[in-house]
């Protein structure tokens, strides 16, 4: 019953749009070569299933790698960036001017240095998912609350104590956050990458552009927003276990 | 409560003596702001002391202090042995600290959110669970040890609160306005158990509060500070029975007590 409630408010615009994109394609209101019939799009999945799923899977491995790498080495920065102020100042200015780098301009470089294939799609989903990955857990770790950094210096506590007793696990929910947002980026920068590296998904929106299948192109693009979503899902329910016990009381803290 | 109390005594209170004790903050426009100004006190071992004084007077800044979480700019803070001399510092057991709010890990159970400090201090996991229990036990909280911060009353974090602090057995205990946040009547409870929890442990209690009257009802010696420089404004025993019960708030004594703290308040 309180699913069926989540579930029908975001479902009526959908079934009101849809029917309504159907009515002004056919009624020849908008030409079917620019913007498809949602059947159209439809039948188009049903029909390229194999291929689509296919490329669905190349494009969640990639995706789910390279979100994997900047998990890792993102929080591995941020630890090390909130040791010192002095490391902090020196360092974060070039996290915070590689984030501005724009990932389909340094695409063709990924593949001079990775070659045509999954190692490049890795790479570009790796780099645009890695930053809010660093800011988010940096923010974490830094705001820990004062009172209880005291607490733990009078008995005497070693920063390692204090960062993996009290910095890392206080940061969690902010680090949850970064990881929600890096999970929809890695998927947006594995179809990046897959434009220029080849395979998954982004090869299928390329190719079927070519081929005038706008019925495709917009077959493969929902499905990597379903990709998207379903890693988001992913996220929010490890983080939504993980905290299960603490969530009332994150503002007592 | 009285009977759950163990090893009473096992530690006796520490005295302490503040000597020209001066703190001075700077803002980041380098105005200067003088929060105590240069204060001598001297605390009795196993005294109950509660400093009352307006906000902002410096009533946090000496309880830091006091912890060494903070260095005065001048003068020193010196624990004193029974001997008289000075005390080797370096042991991490023997101050505690309450703050205003409980400030448990909320992914913690009870029970390790009151072994905490023993495990910081690298205490082996048996003792760690029998001297969290024993402290628990002594706030009356074996029933929840295995619930979450989050599943808590305020008035029942507090205690655990109290349970971490006293947990590692201090003789010093300093208590930052801990209880300002809670409803009257949970307040009224908890006044009575820390009184108790003194009486038996007989360990040196500061305890930093804007009430007046919580400052009468608890303590044995109150002192007043000013609204700037924290000047003492009036030193005084409080002449009010060993035991503190809920019966005594009503009394005449007390009223007499809160009118002359209130007086050097005003003043």
């Amino acid at each position: 019953m309180k699913a069926f409630r989540n579930i029908l408010p975001p479902l009526i615009p959908f079934v009101a749009i849809t029917a309504a994109m159907e009515f002004l394609v056919r009624g020849g209101f908008i030409r079917s070569y620019l913007l498809p019939a949602p059947s159209a799009v439809f039948l188009a999945i049903w029909e390229n299933w194999g291929e689509l799923a296919q490329a669905m899977l190349k494009t969640s491995a990639s995706a789910m790698a390279g979100f994997a790498l900047s998990t890792f080495t993102g929080i591995a920065a941020a630890v090390l960036l909130s040791s010192s102020r002095w490391v902090q100042k020196a360092f974060y200015p070039y996290a915070v001017f590689f984030q501005t780098v724009p990932v389909i301009a340094i695409a063709p470089l990924l593949v001079i240095w990775f070659g045509y294939g999954m190692q490049t799609v890795i790479a570009s989903a790796f780099v645009v998912s890695i930053f809010p990955v660093i800011a988010n857990t940096l923010s974490g770790i830094l705001s820990t609350d004062p009172a209880l950094r005291d607490l733990f210096r009078l008995y005497g506590a070693t920063p390692a104590m204090t960062l993996f007793k009290l910095r890392f696990p206080a940061a969690l929910p902010q680090i949850f956050t970064g990881l929600r947002v890096a999970a929809g980026l890695a998927v947006i920068g594995a179809i990046v990458g897959e434009f220029i590296g080849g395979g998954g998904l982004g090869s299928v929106v390329d190719v079927a552009r070519t081929q005038q299948r706008v019925d495709k192109v917009f077959a493969a693009v929902l499905l990597a927003s379903l990709l998207g979503l379903a890693l988001f899902g992913l996220i929010n329910l490890i983080s939504g276990i993980t905290l299960r016990r603490w969530h009332a009381s994150e503002q007592s803290l | 409560m009285a009977d759950t109390a163990v090893n009473a005594a096992v530690r006796p209170g520490v005295a302490l003596r503040l000597e020209g004790v001066r703190r001075v903050f700077e803002d980041s426009l380098h105005n200067q702001f003088v929060v105590i100004a240069g204060m001598d006190l001297r605390i009795e071992a196993g005294e109950f002391l509660a400093v009352l004084g307006p906000s902002g007077c410096g009533k946090s800044t000496l309880l830091r202090m006091i912890a060494r979480l903070d260095q005065p700019n001048s003068g020193r803070i010196v624990t004193e042995s029974e001997k008289g001399g000075r005390e080797p510092e370096g042991d991490r057991a023997q101050t505690a600290f309450v703050f205003q709010d409980a400030h448990l890990l909320p992914w913690r159970n009870v029970l390790d959110n009151a072994a905490l400090p023993l495990e910081l201090m690298g205490v082996a996991k048996p003792e760690r669970r029998e001297k969290a229990l024993a402290a628990l036990g002594q706030v009356n909280l074996l029933e929840a040890v295995d619930r979450y911060p989050a599943q808590l009353s305020g008035g029942m974090r507090m205690r655990v609160s109290l349970a971490r602090a006293l947990v590692t057995e201090p003789r010093l205990l300093l208590l930052d306005e801990p209880f300002a946040a809670l409803d009257e009547i949970t307040r009224f409870h908890l006044d009575v158990q820390l009184r108790e929890l003194w009486r038996s442990r007989r360990m040196t209690v500061i305890f930093v509060t804007h009430s007046i009257s919580e400052a009468a009802f608890l303590a044995n010696r109150a002192v007043v500070l000013s609204r700037r420089g924290g000047a003492i404004k009036l030193d005084r025993i409080i002449e009010l029975p060993e035991e503190r019960t809920n019966e005594l708030r009503a009394d005449p004594r007390l009223g007499q007590e809160m009118k002359l703290l209130l007086g050097a308040i005003e003043e």
